[in-house]
Protein backbone atom coordinates (compact mmCIF):
# COMPACT_ATOMS: atom_id res chain seq x y z
CA UNK A 1 0.00 0.00 0.00
CA UNK A 2 1.32 3.10 -1.31
CA UNK A 3 -0.34 6.40 -0.38
CA UNK A 4 -1.78 7.96 -4.08
CA UNK A 5 0.10 11.66 -3.00
CA UNK A 6 3.49 9.89 -3.46
CA UNK A 7 3.08 9.19 -7.32
CA UNK A 8 1.09 12.65 -7.22
CA UNK A 9 4.36 14.40 -5.36
CA UNK A 10 6.65 12.03 -7.97
CA UNK A 11 4.74 13.69 -10.70
CA UNK A 12 5.06 16.98 -9.56
CA UNK A 13 8.71 16.31 -8.97
CA UNK A 14 9.47 15.35 -12.40
CA UNK A 15 7.76 18.07 -14.20
CA UNK A 16 9.44 20.61 -11.82
CA UNK A 17 12.77 19.10 -13.38
CA UNK A 18 11.65 19.27 -16.60
CA UNK A 19 10.72 23.00 -16.34
CA UNK A 20 14.19 23.36 -14.88
CA UNK A 21 16.08 21.95 -17.56
CA UNK A 22 14.06 23.78 -20.48
CA UNK A 23 14.92 26.62 -18.77
CA UNK A 24 18.51 26.07 -17.95
CA UNK A 25 19.66 23.83 -21.11
CA UNK A 26 21.16 25.52 -24.06
CA UNK A 27 21.24 22.67 -26.59
CA UNK A 28 17.63 22.18 -28.96
CA UNK A 29 17.57 18.89 -28.56
CA UNK A 30 18.25 18.95 -24.82
CA UNK A 31 15.42 21.21 -24.22
CA UNK A 32 13.07 18.81 -26.16
CA UNK A 33 13.67 15.88 -24.58
CA UNK A 34 12.94 17.85 -21.31
CA UNK A 35 9.65 18.45 -22.91
CA UNK A 36 9.01 15.28 -23.53
CA UNK A 37 10.49 14.63 -19.65
CA UNK A 38 6.93 17.06 -18.51
CA UNK A 39 4.74 15.18 -20.92
CA UNK A 40 5.53 11.89 -18.77
CA UNK A 41 5.08 13.75 -15.49
CA UNK A 42 1.63 13.99 -16.82
CA UNK A 43 0.93 10.45 -18.03
CA UNK A 44 2.46 9.39 -14.02
CA UNK A 45 -0.13 11.74 -12.70
CA UNK A 46 -2.95 10.43 -15.23
CA UNK A 47 -2.80 6.83 -14.56
CA UNK A 48 -2.21 7.80 -10.87
CA UNK A 49 -6.40 9.31 -10.53
CA UNK A 50 -6.98 6.42 -13.09
CA UNK A 51 -6.33 4.42 -10.20
CA UNK A 52 -8.15 6.60 -7.48
CA UNK A 53 -11.09 6.78 -9.38
CA UNK A 54 -11.50 3.41 -11.09
CA UNK A 55 -11.78 4.88 -14.33
CA UNK A 56 -10.63 3.40 -17.50
CA UNK A 57 -10.30 6.48 -19.41
CA UNK A 58 -7.38 8.08 -17.49
CA UNK A 59 -5.24 5.48 -19.12
CA UNK A 60 -7.15 6.11 -22.58
CA UNK A 61 -6.01 9.89 -22.13
CA UNK A 62 -2.39 8.49 -21.26
CA UNK A 63 -2.48 7.33 -25.31
CA UNK A 64 -3.26 10.54 -26.91
CA UNK A 65 -0.78 12.69 -24.84
CA UNK A 66 1.79 10.02 -26.38
CA UNK A 67 0.29 9.99 -29.82
CA UNK A 68 1.02 14.23 -29.65
CA UNK A 69 4.33 13.48 -28.07
CA UNK A 70 5.52 11.42 -30.65
CA UNK A 71 3.91 13.70 -33.64
CA UNK A 72 5.54 16.93 -31.50
CA UNK A 73 8.96 14.69 -31.92
CA UNK A 74 8.99 13.79 -35.46
CA UNK A 75 8.06 17.28 -36.48
CA UNK A 76 10.32 19.02 -33.76
CA UNK A 77 13.51 17.03 -34.61
CA UNK A 78 12.79 18.21 -38.54
CA UNK A 79 12.36 21.82 -37.59
CA UNK A 80 15.43 20.93 -35.38
CA UNK A 81 17.44 19.39 -38.66
CA UNK A 82 16.32 22.21 -40.84
CA UNK A 83 17.42 24.88 -38.79
CA UNK A 84 21.13 23.24 -38.46
CA UNK A 85 21.16 22.63 -42.15
CA UNK A 86 21.16 26.25 -42.04
CA UNK A 87 22.83 28.09 -39.18
CA UNK A 88 25.31 24.62 -38.00
CA UNK A 89 24.07 25.89 -34.79
CA UNK A 90 22.18 24.07 -31.99
CA UNK A 91 22.60 26.78 -29.50
CA UNK A 92 18.94 28.46 -29.36
CA UNK A 93 20.99 31.79 -28.12
CA UNK A 94 21.93 31.84 -31.31
CA UNK A 95 19.21 30.89 -33.32
CA UNK A 96 17.51 34.41 -32.87
CA UNK A 97 16.41 35.71 -36.35
CA UNK A 98 12.98 34.75 -38.12
CA UNK A 99 14.58 34.45 -41.41
CA UNK A 100 17.01 31.41 -42.61
CA UNK B 1 5.47 -3.75 2.08
CA UNK B 2 6.38 -4.81 -1.34
CA UNK B 3 4.56 -1.68 -3.31
CA UNK B 4 6.34 0.38 -1.16
CA UNK B 5 10.06 -1.04 -2.01
CA UNK B 6 9.00 -1.39 -5.06
CA UNK B 7 7.85 2.54 -5.62
CA UNK B 8 10.99 3.87 -3.86
CA UNK B 9 13.29 2.24 -5.75
CA UNK B 10 11.67 2.73 -9.49
CA UNK B 11 10.81 6.76 -7.33
CA UNK B 12 14.45 7.28 -6.96
CA UNK B 13 15.79 6.00 -10.34
CA UNK B 14 13.14 8.52 -11.90
CA UNK B 15 14.31 11.17 -9.99
CA UNK B 16 17.62 10.58 -10.54
CA UNK B 17 17.53 9.97 -14.68
CA UNK B 18 15.86 13.20 -14.54
CA UNK B 19 18.59 15.32 -12.43
CA UNK B 20 21.37 13.45 -14.60
CA UNK B 21 19.21 14.35 -17.94
CA UNK B 22 19.97 18.01 -16.37
CA UNK B 23 23.23 18.25 -15.22
CA UNK B 24 24.88 16.48 -17.84
CA UNK B 25 26.43 18.25 -20.94
CA UNK B 26 26.42 16.24 -23.50
CA UNK B 27 22.84 15.52 -25.66
CA UNK B 28 23.56 11.91 -25.54
CA UNK B 29 24.32 11.47 -22.36
CA UNK B 30 20.85 13.16 -21.27
CA UNK B 31 19.00 11.17 -24.13
CA UNK B 32 20.28 7.64 -22.29
CA UNK B 33 19.20 8.93 -18.81
CA UNK B 34 15.67 9.96 -20.36
CA UNK B 35 15.20 6.23 -21.27
CA UNK B 36 16.08 5.58 -17.53
CA UNK B 37 13.65 7.66 -16.74
CA UNK B 38 11.10 5.93 -19.21
CA UNK B 39 11.74 2.26 -18.16
CA UNK B 40 11.21 3.37 -14.77
CA UNK B 41 8.10 5.39 -15.59
CA UNK B 42 6.68 1.74 -16.77
CA UNK B 43 6.99 -0.10 -14.00
CA UNK B 44 5.62 2.30 -11.78
CA UNK B 45 2.36 2.26 -14.57
CA UNK B 46 2.01 -1.49 -14.00
CA UNK B 47 2.18 -1.40 -10.27
CA UNK B 48 -0.80 1.09 -10.53
CA UNK B 49 -2.26 -1.49 -12.82
CA UNK B 50 -1.97 -0.21 -16.09
CA UNK B 51 -0.39 -2.86 -17.86
CA UNK B 52 -0.95 -1.95 -21.76
CA UNK B 53 -0.13 1.58 -20.97
CA UNK B 54 3.36 0.23 -19.40
CA UNK B 55 4.11 -1.99 -22.87
CA UNK B 56 3.65 1.40 -25.11
CA UNK B 57 5.71 3.66 -22.85
CA UNK B 58 8.59 1.19 -23.09
CA UNK B 59 7.81 0.26 -27.06
CA UNK B 60 6.45 3.96 -28.33
CA UNK B 61 8.58 6.27 -26.17
CA UNK B 62 11.76 4.37 -24.88
CA UNK B 63 12.02 2.59 -28.36
CA UNK B 64 10.64 4.37 -31.16
CA UNK B 65 10.89 8.68 -29.96
CA UNK B 66 14.07 8.11 -28.34
CA UNK B 67 15.62 6.05 -30.84
CA UNK B 68 14.40 9.29 -33.21
CA UNK B 69 15.73 11.60 -30.80
CA UNK B 70 19.69 9.49 -30.39
CA UNK B 71 19.54 9.14 -34.18
CA UNK B 72 18.77 13.09 -34.39
CA UNK B 73 21.77 13.62 -31.86
CA UNK B 74 24.17 11.15 -34.40
CA UNK B 75 22.95 12.51 -37.31
CA UNK B 76 23.74 16.38 -36.37
CA UNK B 77 27.10 15.14 -34.65
CA UNK B 78 26.06 17.45 -31.26
CA UNK B 79 28.78 18.05 -29.05
CA UNK B 80 29.27 19.36 -25.62
CA UNK B 81 26.88 21.65 -24.61
CA UNK B 82 28.70 25.75 -25.35
CA UNK B 83 28.26 27.65 -21.69
CA UNK B 84 26.29 30.99 -22.73
CA UNK B 85 24.22 33.75 -20.77
CA UNK B 86 20.85 32.74 -21.61
CA UNK B 87 17.62 34.54 -21.66
CA UNK B 88 17.72 36.55 -18.51
CA UNK B 89 13.85 36.39 -18.38
CA UNK B 90 14.45 32.24 -17.96
CA UNK B 91 16.34 33.18 -14.54
CA UNK B 92 14.81 36.26 -12.66
CA UNK B 93 11.30 34.92 -13.81
CA UNK B 94 11.26 31.50 -14.76
CA UNK B 95 13.45 29.92 -11.72
CA UNK B 96 11.01 32.15 -8.95
CA UNK B 97 8.30 30.88 -10.57
CA UNK B 98 9.13 27.34 -11.37
CA UNK B 99 9.73 27.58 -7.07
CA UNK B 100 6.92 28.33 -6.53
CA UNK B 101 4.49 26.07 -8.67
CA UNK B 102 6.12 23.00 -6.89
CA UNK B 103 5.49 24.37 -3.23
CA UNK B 104 2.21 24.82 -4.84
CA UNK B 105 1.66 21.55 -6.01
CA UNK B 106 3.30 19.98 -2.95
CA UNK B 107 1.04 22.04 -0.46
CA UNK B 108 -2.29 20.80 -2.18
CA UNK B 109 -1.44 16.95 -2.36
CA UNK B 110 -0.13 17.60 0.64
CA UNK B 111 -3.24 18.99 2.57
CA UNK B 112 -5.44 16.48 0.52
CA UNK B 113 -3.28 13.31 1.35
CA UNK B 114 -6.09 11.58 3.25
CA UNK B 115 -8.63 12.42 0.82
CA UNK B 116 -6.70 10.68 -2.08
CA UNK B 117 -6.29 7.50 -0.09
CA UNK B 118 -4.09 4.01 -0.61
CA UNK B 119 -3.13 2.76 -4.03
CA UNK B 120 -2.70 -1.32 -3.58
CA UNK B 121 -1.38 -3.50 -5.93
CA UNK B 122 -4.29 -5.76 -7.88
CA UNK B 123 -7.19 -3.05 -6.68
CA UNK B 124 -7.53 -1.45 -10.01
CA UNK B 125 -6.45 -3.63 -12.90
CA UNK B 126 -6.91 -2.79 -16.77
CA UNK B 127 -6.81 -5.84 -18.96
CA UNK B 128 -6.35 -4.75 -22.60
CA UNK B 129 -9.55 -5.77 -24.05
CA UNK B 130 -11.17 -3.24 -21.70
CA UNK B 131 -9.18 -0.63 -22.32
CA UNK B 132 -9.33 -1.48 -26.30
CA UNK B 133 -13.81 -1.26 -25.68
CA UNK B 134 -13.24 2.47 -24.61
CA UNK B 135 -10.69 3.56 -26.75
CA UNK B 136 -13.02 2.18 -29.87
CA UNK B 137 -16.44 3.26 -28.29
CA UNK B 138 -16.50 6.05 -26.03
CA UNK B 139 -12.97 7.54 -27.66
CA UNK B 140 -13.92 6.73 -31.61
CA UNK B 141 -13.71 10.65 -32.79
CA UNK B 142 -10.59 11.68 -30.90
CA UNK B 143 -9.12 8.08 -31.57
CA UNK B 144 -9.97 9.24 -35.56
CA UNK B 145 -8.50 12.72 -35.43
CA UNK B 146 -5.55 11.41 -33.77
CA UNK B 147 -4.84 9.58 -37.30
CA UNK B 148 -5.65 12.39 -38.98
CA UNK B 149 -3.18 14.14 -36.16
CA UNK B 150 -0.43 11.99 -37.55
CA UNK B 151 -0.64 12.13 -41.02
CA UNK B 152 0.35 15.70 -41.28
CA UNK B 153 3.11 15.16 -38.71
CA UNK B 154 4.49 13.01 -41.18
CA UNK B 155 4.00 15.09 -44.04
CA UNK B 156 5.15 18.02 -42.26
CA UNK B 157 8.42 16.18 -41.00
CA UNK B 158 9.25 14.86 -44.63
CA UNK B 159 8.87 18.52 -46.41
CA UNK B 160 10.78 20.71 -42.99
CA UNK B 161 13.52 17.76 -43.44
CA UNK B 162 13.46 17.66 -47.41
CA UNK B 163 16.69 19.02 -48.82
CA UNK B 164 15.81 22.52 -50.68
CA UNK B 165 17.07 22.35 -54.20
Amino acid sequence: MVPLSWYLTLGAILFAIGVAAFLVKRNIITIFMSIELMLNAVNLTFVAFANHWHQVSGQVFVFFVMVVAAAEAAVGLAIIIAVFRTRETLNVDQVNLLKL
Amino acid sequence: MLHQVLFIIFGVVCVAGALNLLLQRHPINSALSLIVVMGALALLFLLLGAEFVAAVQVIVYAGAVMVLFVFVIMLLNAGVEEHTRGSRVAIFLGIPGLIAFFIFMCWAIGSNGSALGQARIGSFYVPTQELGIALFREFLLPFEVTSVLILIAIMGAVVLARRER
